[in-house]
């Protein structure tokens, strides 16, 4: 058996041989580098979307309804408080400029200038006032069965 | 898309670096929590919340229960709704934090260490109700801006701690006090350090009851950092923003405190009842003060399909603010006609009552159980909204829940 080994052996190039050892000393030290580091370690999943991606109309990282005035509101609006704040609520042109006005004058928001209307008409448009009536029905009931 | 990486858990700091961020919440993780990125701090993890809680705002936290979370008789932490105003503060050392008594009404201004509190004054444990004023405002129409909170910014944990009025005889109170405010380590949202996020307060007579704590303990344990570590007032029954979290002062006042959210239209209702809509200046508006009579049912959860023929048990809570729940009652033919349930008396003064019903449904068919309190003056929650308010507080309207007989 040995001998058929030795007649079947394959005679490397130079090159090879420093490829081939090239490629083991690079698994060995990999392995190395795994043992050591290895249970000290932990997978993490990083977000690295693209900050600006827009989904459906939705610019994802906000979760803010895509239209025109969307980055100027993500500029002044997102700096201090989130933009599920902004999301969560629905109100009329006038609402919108009085929670800027509000702003402005006790939570530290800076002159917005031409920005302000670019903002409001953002925010009216696409956060407008809905009529709920005084009770509406109950809704988004998930059936389950009561043991 | 999402790549994967590879971080050792050694180090926050080289964490920091590979996000290419500054975390802040580095002395605030449990052990063994990692976060993805700083933008996606997994709030379950870090503030031990239970996943179905649910987030409506991240810049300042704010999170809420639902209705079948809140089933304890005394809510643990993983329940218990978030109400931040500010930015949470950073590197609390307990070991120093000091309480500071002031004020123009104070006899003596005074500092203790919280060894000093915890040494020199007896400890009190209370069940004791917290609801957010603005708990059910996503109901009101028109919209009230805010927060929209459903049903599930109440809680009733057990609070130990001592007693603000011992406190406050230690430093002595002068004849003509009338109120106290708070003021507190957390971090206004501009992060302008001369800017306070909220410091209310309640008058005195609030103050010198016996159930109102500066607590220091939440259900036998530290109070977690999100609900006030390492100090907190409790003021029991009252919206939870006179609960003043993170607590470095108490000022006792000669007038009605004047801090951040004490005045214009923050926690205020009008004076006199208006129309949905209505504009209402602010010196036409009062401040809240007792919380309204309310209750919630929470089990089962909304949505059960139940077996004809089958009997189903139902239990919750009910709160009045100051006041006792005299009866609690339901129905499950849209308010048409009303039983009495079982209801128990408060484990004491201020903490929320328990319920509990058998219900038999006369034949299949889509159902809505209905729950309505009695206060000990006689008010009951009303089944459609209360009075509609400019900032969306007080919305003690029934709770419903859906069931099917199949």
């Amino acid at each position: 058996m040995l001998e058929k080994e030795e007649n079947d052996r394959i005679v490397f190039k130079p090159i090879f041989k420093v490829i081939i050892l090239l490629f083991t000393g690079f698994i060995v030290f990999g392995a190395i580098i795994f043992l050591v580091f290895g249970p000290n370690q932990t997978e993490v999943e990083i977000n690295d979307e693209d900050p600006e991606l827009i989904e459906n109309g939705i610019h994802v990282r906000t979760g803010l309804i895509e239209a025109e005035g969307l980055q100027t509101v993500i500029t002044n609006c997102t700096t201090c408080h989130s933009s599920k704040l902004i999301i969560q609520n629905r109100m009329g042109e006038e609402q919108w400029n009085a929670t800027i006005r509000w702003m402005q004058k006790s939570q530290g928001l800076w002159p917005l200038g031409e920005n302000q209307k670019v903002i409001v008409d953002y925010l009216t448009k696409n956060y407008p006032l809905i009529e709920k009536g005084r009770r509406p029905p109950l809704t988004n009931i998930e059936w389950y069965t009561l043991d | 898309m999402k790549r994967r990486s590879f971080v050792a858990k050694s180090s926050l700091g080289s964490l920091s670096t590979l996000l290419g961020v500054d975390i802040i919440y580095k002395e605030l993780m449990p052990k063994g929590y990692i976060p993805l990125a700083f933008q996606e701090i997994d709030p379950f993890a870090l503030f031990k919340k239970d996943e179905a809680m649910v987030v409506l705002n991240d810049k300042p936290w704010n999170m809420e229960a639902q209705a079948h979370l809140l089933n304890d008789r005394i809510t643990p932490n993983k329940y218990m709704f978030i109400r931040n105003n500010g930015l949470l503060p950073e590197n609390i050392d307990e070991k120093t934090w000091e309480l500071k008594i002031d004020g123009e009404s104070v006899v003596t201004p005074k500092s203790y260490t919280l060894a000093d509190l915890k040494s020199k004054f007896k400890h009190y444990t209370y069940q004791l109700t917290l609801e957010c004023g603005g708990n059910g405002r996503s109901e009101f129409n028109p919209p009230a801006k805010g927060n929209q909170w459903t049903i599930g910014a109440v809680s009733s944990a057990e609070w130990t701690g001592v007693r603000l009025k011992d406190v406050l005889a230690d430093a002595g109170v002068k004849d003509d006090a009338v109120y106290i405010g708070y003021h507190a380590a957390d971090l206004h949202l501009s992060r302008n350090p001369t800017k306070e996020p909220i410091s209310r307060g309640v008058p005195l007579s609030k103050a010198m009851q016996d159930e109102t704590l500066l607590a220091f303990a939440m259900n036998g344990e530290d109070i977690p950092l999100i609900h006030g570590f390492p100090l907190r007032l409790v003021c029991g029954g009252w919206p939870a923003s006179t609960s003043g979290k993170w607590l470095q002062t108490i000022s006792i006042r000669n007038k009605v405190h004047d801090g951040e959210k004490m005045e214009g239209s923050s926690y205020r209702v009008p004076c006199e009842t208006v129309a949905p809509g209505e504009t209402v200046a602010d010196e036409d508006m009062c401040i809240i003060e007792s919380m309204p009579i309310k209750s919630l049912i929470t089990y089962p959860k909304s949505g059960a399909l139940i077996n004809e023929g089958n009997k189903l048990k139902i239990n919750g809570h009910a709160w009045a603010g100051e006041l006792a729940v005299s009866e609690l009652a339901y129905s499950i033919d849209y308010g048409t006609s009303w039983k009495t349930a079982s209801l128990e008396n408060a484990k004491n003064r201020l903490a929320w009552q328990h319920f509990k019903a058998t219900i038999t449904f006369p034949k299949k068919g889509y159902y809505e159980i209905w729950a309505r309190a009695t206060d000990s003056n006689g008010t009951s929650q009303p089944m459609v909204l209360p009075g509609w308010n400019p900032k969306g507080y007080l919305n003690n309207a029934c709770h419903r829940i859906a069931v099917k007989v199949v």
